[in-house]
């Protein structure tokens, strides 16, 4: 699995060294991107010093994780994922197929955008420098249950992902469907708490923005409830169950293009 | 002469306008998706604003968190009145050699945009009514409204449409030049995020950028129109508001001029 990994990597990298201009591009859309946030999160810490019970560097930190979230999306996921569903349609997918690879983790890794790897390394950046400016110090716990989180949120957001490209299978234009995704993904930028319940969980059960981004946020700032890191790895177990028999289930409906 | 010109613009714009109302239709399951985030943005800052204004006692910079809920609220409306897309789709029509046919219709293509412009906002109130209601109920807004602010809210919110729509026409002409418009025009939209009262009310914004708001025309695009509405501005300010939209769209006027002839000129069309 690490070598084929390994091979579309690399086939992802030569591919974008051929347009090294659009190295700066990113950078320059990331950084703005970033600013934007900053700014905004400012903007409100200027008229209040506590924001349902999260201080700015907590946010700082919250917007960190954000951007990691996103940047792993757009570096392999969304991609990878999108691509497959342009497949269905130009019935490429007869060709993944015939490989003697597991077709899911094919379709999953087909295609990465590697200068989105800048939204990762600045987030982590963000997340370096909010964690620094935070009082209390993070205990090793807390730092465990970070990580943990963190994989589960990776694993929650890329099912997701995966639940929704399965669709295609049945449904030709499902692709406005991701855009969903990304209409709903701002609302991540702000603790999910804040939230009143009906949009609470929408973010939590319906689009999983909770678990990609709030909880691991909590983790970091040692605010996170054991049974919530509980109920992230339940979720996580089951999600991947699911999107995995949902897409065996997709593939058995699917004819191919020539049929 | 001068009521034949009148006749042709007017049967013009009205057979565009079906034909794109016709059109759009077809697209109302994509509208709705795209309508998503577009509600969804001021109702964040209307939370997260509410949720300040409550920990502070009640107010933040005169805001309630039903003013606040009123504010949003009337600011998607107003956003959704004055938003386009030109500055997104441009390159693709340079791109594409879409423009090359544009340019053989006897009639300046702004023409089209504009009525497609139109006929998108006439199709999208389907879902923008329904979508303002639910919000009221949900947040339960504080609304002021007066008959002389509703009455002088409608030429101000036509007033910066227009003047919202000549400007962003223009910059979209940037796409002549270059084909990296997509690094222009996210910094435009990250600056009129701050700028236009989005992010929060110009009342909340640092002391020393509110000046540079009230330079700038991006607050007279949707917070101004809004803030009239809402009745929260003094006669002072309502002029001067509408001293700066009219000051704009002379600009707006002048920029699209000198940008369209020289664009036009530098274009080549592809595969033409």
């Amino acid at each position: 699995m690490f070598k084929l990994v390994k091979v579309y990597l690399k086939i992802g990298v030569l591919n974008e060294l051929a347009y090294r201009a659009n190295f700066w591009i990113q950078l320059f859309e990331s950084i703005l991107a970033i600013a934007t946030s900053l700014g905004m999160v400012a903007i409100v810490f200027s008229k209040t010093e506590n924001l349902a019970g999260w201080q700015h560097s907590e946010l700082i930190c919250l917007l960190g994780i954000y951007f990691v979230v996103l940047g792993s999306i757009n570096f392999v996921i969304a991609p990878s994922l999108n691509k497959f569903m342009q497949e269905i349609v130009s019935g490429e997918l007869d060709f993944t197929l015939t490989k003697p690879r597991d077709a899911q983790l094919l379709v999953s890794i087909q295609q990465f955008q590697i200068w989105k790897v800048i939204d990762i390394l600045l987030g982590l950046a963000i997340l370096a420098w909010g964690l620094n400016s935070q009082i209390t110090t993070t205990s090793w716990i807390d730092g465990l249950m970070f990580g943990i989180s963190l994989l589960c949120a990776g694993a929650i957001v890329y099912s997701f992902w995966m639940i929704l490209a399965t669709l295609a299978f049945w449904f030709i234009r499902i692709e406005n469907i991701t855009q969903i995704f990304w209409a709903m993904y701002i609302a991540g930028r702000w603790p999910i708490g804040i939230y009143p319940s009906w949009l609470k969980w929408l973010l939590t059960l319906v689009v999983p923005i909770a678990f990609a981004v709030t909880v691991p946020a909590e983790a970091v700032s040692g605010k996170l409830p054991t049974e919530t890191l509980v109920l992230a790895v339940i979720m996580t177990a089951a999600l991947l169950f699911i999107s995995r028999r949902f897409w065996l289930f997709g593939l058995k409906h699917y004819r191919g293009a020539s049929a | 002469m001068n009521s034949n010109w009148l006749n042709y613009y007017w049967r013009l714009y009205r057979t565009n306008l079906k034909v794109s109302i016709m059109d759009q239709i077809q697209y109302r399951a994509s509208g709705m998706i795209w309508m998503i985030g577009g509600v969804l943005e001021p109702t964040i800052y209307l939370i997260v604003w509410s949720t300040v204004a409550e920990a502070n006692g009640g107010s933040v910079g005169g805001f309630t968190a039903r003013e606040f809920a009123a504010y949003y609220i009337v600011l998607l409306l107003i956003n959704h009145l004055t938003f386009s897309w030109l500055m997104q789709v441009f390159q693709f029509r340079i791109q594409y050699g879409e423009l090359s046919y544009d340019l053989l219709r006897p009639v300046h293509p702004i023409h089209k945009d504009i009525t497609d412009n139109i006929a998108y906002k006439i199709v999208q109130m389907t879902i923008m009514i329904p979508a303002m209601i639910t919000l009221i109920v949900l947040f339960d807004p504080l609304f002021n409204f007066q008959l002389d602010n509703t009455l002088l809210a409608i030429p101000v919110i036509i007033l910066a449409f227009a003047v919202r729509f000549l400007l962003e026409w223009s910059l979209a002409l940037v796409a002549f030049w270059t084909t990296r418009v997509t690094a222009i025009n996210n910094t435009y939209f990250a600056i009129s995020m701050f700028l236009s009262g989005r992010i929060a009310p110009i009342a909340l914004l640092p002391l020393w950028l509110q000046p540079v708001a009230e330079t700038l025309p991006f607050y007279y695009f949707i917070a101004f129109p809004a803030e009239v509405l809402l009745g929260r501005l003094d006669a002072s300010s309502i002029g001067s508001g509408i001293g700066h939209l009219v000051i704009w769209l002379a600009m707006a006027i002048l920029l699209l001029n000198f940008c369209w002839k020289r664009g036009v000129k530098a274009f080549s069309a592809v595969g033409g």
